[in-house]
């Protein structure tokens, strides 16, 4: 496929066949000579022929082969001529992440270090089909659909301040529980409160490079200072709420007359019946999400102080923000002069708003949106901040993490006869997980360079870094 | 059983191309792949058998159908599955007697999550040794 360097962060795929509009993929030019998977470039054209697209389907420097819509990948449609494709948002509806600071450093945590790594593990579940530490009865389950993170403060799982600094306040008013199937419900009720398996981990990190001090500080951070990190999203209830929706479209879009080059991007009108009722379902998802997170990090928080023997004032564990990576929302965009409402599909993206943008909390107003971008589990995580450049060129988007470059089989391949825990531990980083074969398939050989993703969005403009984050505990699924 | 299917690269997710000899014995093929990309199967007794009846617009469609119901068996209600007996099977639906075993943990080895079955790339198709289908499961 035809890839022409447009701008030095920036290449096209010209508009041909049955396209709307160019593809765009943001990439420094080291990584566009190392690209090498068609199948990627593919599904960003794939993406460019569905109906209501503006401007260019988009991927980020950390693309890779999705089903349907690249991961990576960022497409807006036009309110009321575009649609919304359940496979542009994925089956774990609001994936997310979400960073804490502490008040300690890393010379204040690092005795206590295995005793805090057994101690998150047994506090947090986490596996295949782990089930929470909430119970929740059918009516409160809806209201967690309803409320969000709201929910979870509510009942005791952390503080106002948590929701505030949460995209969104940490939930989806457009969220109708009604929507959702007995099957979505019935995984929901058992797993609030876990983490999940496969990429998702807790991760506790030492700031080790500040790049903008003054938005380090209004963030809460500083050299040294221990972090937790989380990424956790919708459970079984967002897979479920993905799978009915697309067993529906599957159907549906054939009544519309839309040609899919691949099923798997299966779609409505968003101003449609069909439409409606799938915008409501994901909100109820990134709702569950959000809940899920605050719990986890209310779980993180009690880990510390158990292990730490210290109280909520001295660990000060203070979230810096929450972002979900895979999602649809409305949102408000200057298309060629024009403001324009369009609904933008976030598939492995994170949302970029810059400084002044009335969605961001009044605390980050000056800095711009926090980004939180996590890397390998051996490397590091990055904190950005939104940028102007983001909302010219991006509709509002920025990476959203290091991206897979290997494949598990590959992975698990090139790990034989390698000790993955015990390379970690050289570097200073104890591990804990689940699965057997979690370890080798997420190590960190399987990732993108992040210096490398990061930089390219750096040198795009499409967020600018904040701090690097470097880890000293990991617990996988 | 390892020999009716083989795992293809995809960078994010398990693809697999599975085969059968007409198309019932794919279908069993590709269900006792997918539980053997879950678990172990060997572990597994075939203790309580479950009618799976699902329908589609066409083979690839119900293909999908198919799998996204046996999947359900695992993560709705905790059965893994042990052996499939293809009861019926036209272009547009296909009725199966599966046998399964409740999920037992610490006897029972979780191998994958598998979040979902795509309809990514989905294919069944007719080849000259009997019949194929590529499926790619999101983990």
């Amino acid at each position: 496929m035809e890839l022409k360097k447009i701008s030095p962060y920036c290449y096209e795929i010209p508009k041909s066949g049955s396209m709307n509009v160019p593809g765009r993929i943001f990439m420094s030019s080291r990584m566009a000579d190392k690209l090498r998977e068609a199948e990627a470039l593919k599904q960003v054209a794939n993406v460019a022929s569905l109906p209501g697209i503006l401007k260019a389907a988009m991927a980020m420097p950390d693309m890779h082969w999705g089903y349907g819509f690249p991961i990576g990948g960022v497409a807006a449609f036009d309110w009321d001529s575009g649609v919304i494709s359940p496979g542009g948002v994925g089956y774990d509806i609001n994936c997310g992440v979400r960073l804490a600071g502490t008040g300690l450093e890393e010379k204040e945590v690092r005795p206590a270090l295995e005793r805090l790594v057994e101690a998150l593990f047994q506090n947090i579940p986490s596996g295949v089909g782990s089930t929470g530490s909430v119970k929740l009865s059918a009516k409160e389950e809806m209201k967690v659909l309803r409320e969000g993170g709201r929910w979870a403060v509510r009942h005791g799982f952390g503080e106002g301040s948590d929701v505030e600094r949460t995209e969104d306040g940490g939930c989806m008013d457009q969220a109708d529980p009604s929507v959702i199937s007995e099957r979505a419900l019935a995984r929901g009720a058992k797993q609030l409160g876990t983490l999940g398996s496969g990429n998702h981990f807790l991760e506790v990190g030492v700031v080790d490079e500040i790049f903008d001090e003054a938005a380090a500080h209004t963030f809460g951070l500083f050299h040294n200072q221990v972090t937790v990190m989380l990424h956790s999203g919708s459970r079984g209830l967002g897979y479920q709420v993905c799978d009915d929706s697309l067993a529906f479209m599957a159907k549906h879009v054939k009544t519309l007359g839309i040609q899919l080059p691949d099923r798997q991007l299966a779609c409505a009108m968003i101003r449609s019946e069909a439409g409606r009722r799938y915008f409501a379902a994901m909100a109820c998802a990134a709702n569950y999400a959000w809940a899920n997170r605050q719990i986890l990090l209310h779980r993180a928080r009690e880990t510390f102080q158990q292990v730490l023997g210290i109280g909520p004032r001295d660990l000060a564990m203070h979230q810096v923000y929450d972002i979900c990576h895979n999602i649809a929302k409305r949102e408000e965009h200057t298309v060629d002069g024009q403001l324009r409402t369009v609904c933008v599909h976030r598939k492995g993206a994170t949302r970029a708003f810059p400084p002044g943008h009335p969605a961001i909390c009044e605390a980050y107003r000056q800095t711009g949106q926090p980004i939180l971008i996590p890397g390998d589990m051996g490397t590091a995580s990055y904190v950005m901040a939104g940028t102007q450049t983001a909302m010219d060129e991006s509709f509002g988007s920025t990476c959203h993490g290091a991206g897979r470059v290997l494949s598990r089989t590959a992975a698990k391949k090139r790990s034989k006869g390698r000790s993955i825990q015990r390379e970690l531990a050289d570097k200073g980083i104890l591990v804990k997980w689940t699965g057997r074969s979690t370890l080798a398939e997420e190590m960190p050989d399987a990732y993108k360079d992040i210096d490398e993703v990061v930089d390219a969005v750096h040198g795009a403009g499409l967020s600018k870094k904040v701090a690097r984050l470097r880890p000293i505990c990991v617990i996988k699924g | 059983m390892q020999s009716h299917y083989t795992l293809l690269d995809h960078t994010a997710d398990l693809r697999i191309r599975v085969s059968g000899t007409v198309p019932a014995d794919l279908f069993k093929n590709a269900g006792l792949a997918l539980f053997d990309l879950i678990t172990r199967p060997e572990r597994l007794k075939p203790r309580e058998v479950v009618e799976v009846a699902v329908t589609g617009d066409d083979p690839a469609d119900l293909m999908v159908n198919y799998l996204r119901e046996l999947l359900y068996l695992w993560t709705g209600n905790e059965k893994l599955v042990k052996m499939i007996d293809i009861v019926n099977i036209s272009d547009t639906a296909v009725s199966a007697l599966v046998s399964t075993d409740r999920y037992q943990p610490g006897h029972h080895e979780i191998l994958h999550e598998i979040k979902a079955v795509t309809y990514h790339q989905i294919e069944v198709s007719r080849t000259e040794e009997g019949w194929q289908a590529m499926v790619v499961f999101d983990i």
